[in-house]
């Protein structure tokens, strides 16, 4: 369909369209597939673009559109690779799943497959969710879209670039440190991510079991809402998922009215950049002006959450990547001649530097010895990063942070120096050690380049944090549609030198 | 004398005794695997019974089977154990091709239950061991290994892995080194076996690895409080073997001891076929296993209700039913533990006595000539035709003296051939006993004529003689003859 606005659509408009006989599934699809066509050359969002395969399903639901009836029906969605897909290659952006064919479907994956959801393809990632830009990927770095000099942000970029692209109508995203959340910001789209355990991990490639969750990322706060509301539920095969105490409800606030947000002196204590501090304090202003009040509260063991976070995090990853041994499927290095060899060099040759720096360093912090001192010391800073967030809780309804300290960098500009790649998550990662809900929303921008607004509510208050997001969206009046600026181009153009070739299809 | 002194070695310097404690391992019988849906089974094609979660694939998660928390549960309190409210599994890290996620979920410093005790015979000693632990976890799948050394990784040219089994539920139990010597570590293992089968969570199937044990042994002075050094015997599955490997591991370490050496903490292969334990590893070398909890479950949360649920409906105890066996049916301790300790056995024989027959003449055939049987043709007590009532019945024309012992011998074995009753068997083959005074005398008369010189020993005094006699008779009348008739009537041809 001509003039259709993938840059500016939201799921809510696409589902009246569709709804309303104006558009078929087939032709918004078609709309996604145009649109990669189009800018994915420069962007490089999808790790598998399923162009045929999403033709044909929307043709099939326009088809039968009475007996697919459902309210996600025929609506298409972009998948980052790290959750398995029946059918669909998932290689969690590493060579060690290269290739790799699952045999079963994530759970999330499944209920939106349920409902009719078309998939357009699987999305860049840093390997193994590891990252905070898409530069870990062992196949392409996404590019922003804002900037294309710049990165999406990650781990979750890819879902990111591709929703701000216009290259999906929304994404599903992963978040253990800030992987939704950040990205979200940095491609100026919305982000989130739940209390641990709405969504069910099962399917999803573990990175750090205790952390992971599932969110969407999309191009309004309403679709952000629709979209948690069909992942979401108690797995039977997830232990860890639970059945939310009430359901979440699609939001409709314009107002504030009484609520109490706090403002964490903590987190701006820690180089925010101007730009960024400028528009977080305006949309404070803003969160007053629409009845709200804002106060200063302490999150006092903020410092100590990203060491725990690069203990725990680590320490699980090392357990749950050991599973890629060349064993059972995967990539396995050839003519090995004995077992340990085999191990060592499908490992060695499978997985990329920060994946292996991780395994060493989670490995290390759990070896005997050392388990007490790091391990168990990070998991007594969790309980005190918790701790501090029920004592704000008591005081205030949500706490509001900028997402990410900076806007997008320049590709190339952190790669050497993990410490301050690592730094991106400073204000995101309390909330996953936490397990609270916490979405990111575009506040605006600098520099031409987004910046992000987090709300971080209590345990199982989406309904809050998405109320809230939505008042303060209608009142910043963001406009999604990226520039596709390639301002930074020139001077990263020793940094595209790097990228390898996509995963063979 | 008891266990304890029993196991006292002479050594060249002093006289030490042995320390050992156990590791029992036991595969549940749950109908589907321990964090899976998969199907637990034996026998069938590899990697049938397979899923991402058995496979570890990318993303699989383990959910807990409950019946399989139900059956540790079990075996926890009938072991005295205190269950704890709350248990937690974590993860063992290593690599091996047998264990797909590269760590087995099992249960560290928060295990299912702790604290218990299980007490066992001896001879006509009762020990009580100290339980230190059950807990939960998975087994390894099963790997074969093509061309070079038999069985081993090391050398061969392929190796495949069937995981039907990984995956099955498997709980440990780990005893406190209280356990005197080789003989009662061996009587402790059936015992202990006797008991798991009991509870209906395991068949305990020894040829397919049902149930393993590792045994951990040290010697020390005899009197001293210390435990030496210990090794490690791994992977055991029959009764004979760990009991020989134990006593070949015994005099090595004294050797050791005695020539001024020390212990190295290893963990030793025993070879049945050369009666010797080589190392496998040492301590130098044992895992760093990165014990961490499993952050993919939830800790389990116990309802103590439930727990006690459990306790009621627990079967009476096979260490139970032998005191009862031994106080209600008089039996000696020994033949209470043959016949009470395995669970089907002991109902075998409670039918027969229910039948109203002597329970210790029915103990007799039970653990003689039925058991016999079982162990020839391969069957569980129970199965077969020789049912409770055909017992019974064959145990009662020996105590009516219709059957002599000897004959009844033959009944038995007709009975299982022809799957008859054993009155008809008697009919049929006429080996009813013979009480008939005339007969008998005509043929004791006979024997009389016919071996004079015998005789003639007898009437001098050679009182041994009439044995002779009396077994030629027996033989004149095809075993049938009234042993007791026959030597009354000997005695009165002879004393005449």
């Amino acid at each position: 369909m001509e003039g259709l606005d993938t840059l500016r659509l939201t799921a809510r408009e696409a589902k009246k369209l569709l709804v309303d006989g104006e558009i078929s599934s087939a032709e918004l699809t078609k709309a996604y597939l145009d649109q990669i066509a189009a800018v994915e050359d420069r962007v490089r969002a999808y790790i598998l673009v399923t162009a045929d395969n999403a033709a044909k399903y929307s043709t099939k639901v326009d088809r039968e559109m009475q007996a697919m009836r459902g309210p996600l029906a025929g609506l298409p969605i972009a998948v980052k690779d790290n959750m398995v897909t029946e059918g669909v290659t998932t290689t969690c952006a590493s060579r060690i799943l290269n290739n790799y064919m699952p045999v079963y479907t994530a759970t999330a994956v499944r209920q939106l497959w349920d409902d009719h959801v078309v998939m357009l393809g699987k999305t860049n990632l840093d390997e193994f969710a590891m990252g905070s830009s898409t530069e870990n990927s062992s196949f392409q770095t996404t590019r922003n879209p804002w900037d294309l000099g710049t990165v999406p942000g990650g781990s979750s970029g890819g879902s990111a670039a591709a929703v701000a692209a216009g290259e999906a109508l929304w994404g599903l995203g992963s978040d253990t440190g800030g992987s939704i959340r950040q990205p979200a910001a940095l491609c100026g789209v919305v982000g989130m991510k739940p209390t641990y355990g709405l969504v069910s991990r099962y399917g999803l490639i573990a990175f750090a079991s205790s952390l992971d969750q599932i969110g969407p990322l999309t191009r309004s706060v309403y679709d952000c809402a629709l979209l948690l509301r069909h992942i979401m539920g108690k797995d039977p095969h997830d232990a860890t998922s639970v059945t939310a105490p009430a359901p979440v409800d699609l939001p409709s606030a314009e107002r504030l009215d009484g609520l109490r947000v706090g403002i964490p002196r903590e987190y701006l204590a820690v180089g925010i950049e101007a730009g960024v501090r400028s528009r977080f304090d305006e949309t404070v202003a803003l969160v007053e002006e629409l009845g709200g009040s804002c106060v200063e509260v302490s999150l006092p063991h903020t410092e100590y959450a990203l060491p725990a976070y690069y203990i725990i995090a680590p320490a699980e990853a090392s357990a749950n990547l050991a599973r890629f041994d060349g064993v059972r499927y995967g990539y396995r290095a050839a003519d090995a001649g004995d077992l340990l060899t085999m191990y060592e060099r499908t490992r060695g040759e499978g997985f990329g530097p920060e994946v292996k720096r991780r395994i060493m360093i989670g490995t290390y912090a759990l070896s005997a010895g050392y388990y007490d001192a790091y391990y168990g010391r990070a998991q007594r800073v969790r309980t005190l990063v918790r701790r501090d967030f029920d004592e704000v809780f008591a005081e205030v309804d949500l706490v509001a942070s900028p997402t990410s300290p900076t806007v997008a960098f320049p590709v190339g500009a952190r790669t050497g120096d993990p410490l301050a790649m690592y730094m991106s998550d400073l204000c995101t990662i309390p909330v996953n050690l936490a397990g609270l809900p916490a979405i990111s929303i575009p506040c605006g921008l600098s520099d031409g380049l987004p910046v992000g607004f987090q709300l971080i509510g209590p345990a199982f208050s989406e309904n809050r944090v998405l109320g809230a997001a939505h008042a303060l969206e209608a009142a910043l009046g963001f406009d999604t549609a990226p520039p596709f600026r390639d301002a930074a181009a020139a001077r990263v153009t020793g940094a595209a030198g790097h990228e390898s070739a996509g995963p063979a299809r | 004398m008891t266990a304890a002194t029993d196991a006292i070695v002479r050594g060249a310097t002093r006289d030490w005794e042995p320390v050992i404690g156990l590791e029992v391992h036991v595969e549940l019988d749950t109908a589907t695997k321990m964090f899976c849906s998969c199907a637990v089974t034996k026998g069938d094609p590899p990697n049938t019974h397979t899923c991402p979660v058995c496979l570890a694939h990318p993303g699989a998660l383990p959910v807990v089977n409950q019946r399989a928390v139900e059956y540790a549960t079990r075996i926890a309190l009938a072991l005295n154990c205190t269950v704890r409210p709350r248990n937690v599994f974590h993860r063992k890290n290593y690599f091996y091709p047998d264990l797909p996620k590269a760590y087995q979920i099992s249960q560290f410093d928060e295990p299912l239950a702790v604290d218990g005790w299980f007490e066992y015979w001896v001879g006509d000693e009762k020990l009580r061991c100290r339980v230190n632990r059950v807990h939960m976890e998975e087994d390894a799948a099963k790997l074969v290994h093509a061309g070079g050394e038999a069985g081993r990784i090391a050398g061969s040219d392929s190796s495949v892995v069937d995981f039907n089994r990984g995956g099955t539920p498997l709980i440990e139990i780990v005893t406190e080194p209280d356990i005197p010597s080789p003989a009662a570590a061996r009587e402790f293992l059936q015992q202990m076996r006797d008991l798991v089968v009991e509870l209906g969570v395991s068949a305990c199937t020894m040829e397919e690895g049902q149930v393993r044990w590792d045994a951990n042994i040290s010697v020390r002075p005899v009197g001293s409080g210390e435990l030496g050094t210990r090794t490690e015997l791994k992977n055991m599955n029959s009764f004979r073997f760990l009991q020989q490997a134990l006593e070949s591991e015994l005099p090595r370490q004294i050797a050791v001891l005695e020539a001024g050496g020390r212990i190295d903490q290893e963990t030793l292969h025993f070879d049945p076929d050369t009666g010797t334990t080589t190392p496998l590893r040492s301590k130098e070398e044992a895992h760093d296993y990165r014990y961490f909890p499993e952050p993919d479950l939830v800790p389990l949360v116990m309802d103590p209700a439930w727990v006690d649920e459990v306790r009621a409906a627990l079967p009476e105890l096979p260490a139970a039913r032998v005191v009862r066996f031994m106080e209600r049916y008089g039996l000696a301790r020994a033949d209470a533990l043959v016949i009470g300790g395995p669970g089907a056995l002991a109902r075998f024989y409670e039918a027969v006595v229910a039948e109203g027959v002597d329970p210790k003449l029915a103990a007799n055939w039970t653990m003689g000539e039925y058991l016999a049987h079982l162990n020839a043709a391969g069957l569980e007590p129970g199965h077969g035709h020789v049912t409770p009532e055909r017992l019974a019945a064959l145990v009662r024309l020996v105590a009516d003296g219709v059957v002599s012992t000897s004959a009844a011998k033959d009944v038995f074995a007709k009975m299982i051939e022809e799957r008859g009753e054993p009155a008809d068997v008697v009919e049929r083959h006429g080996l009813a006993q013979l009480s008939d005074v005339a007969a008998l005398e005509a043929a004791v008369a006979e024997v009389v004529a016919g071996h004079p010189s015998q005789v003639e020993q007898y009437r001098a005094g050679k009182q041994q003689v009439l044995g002779f006699l009396v077994g030629q008779v027996m033989k004149a009348t095809g075993g049938r003859a009234n042993p007791k008739l026959v030597n009354d009537l000997l005695r009165t041809a002879l004393d005449r």
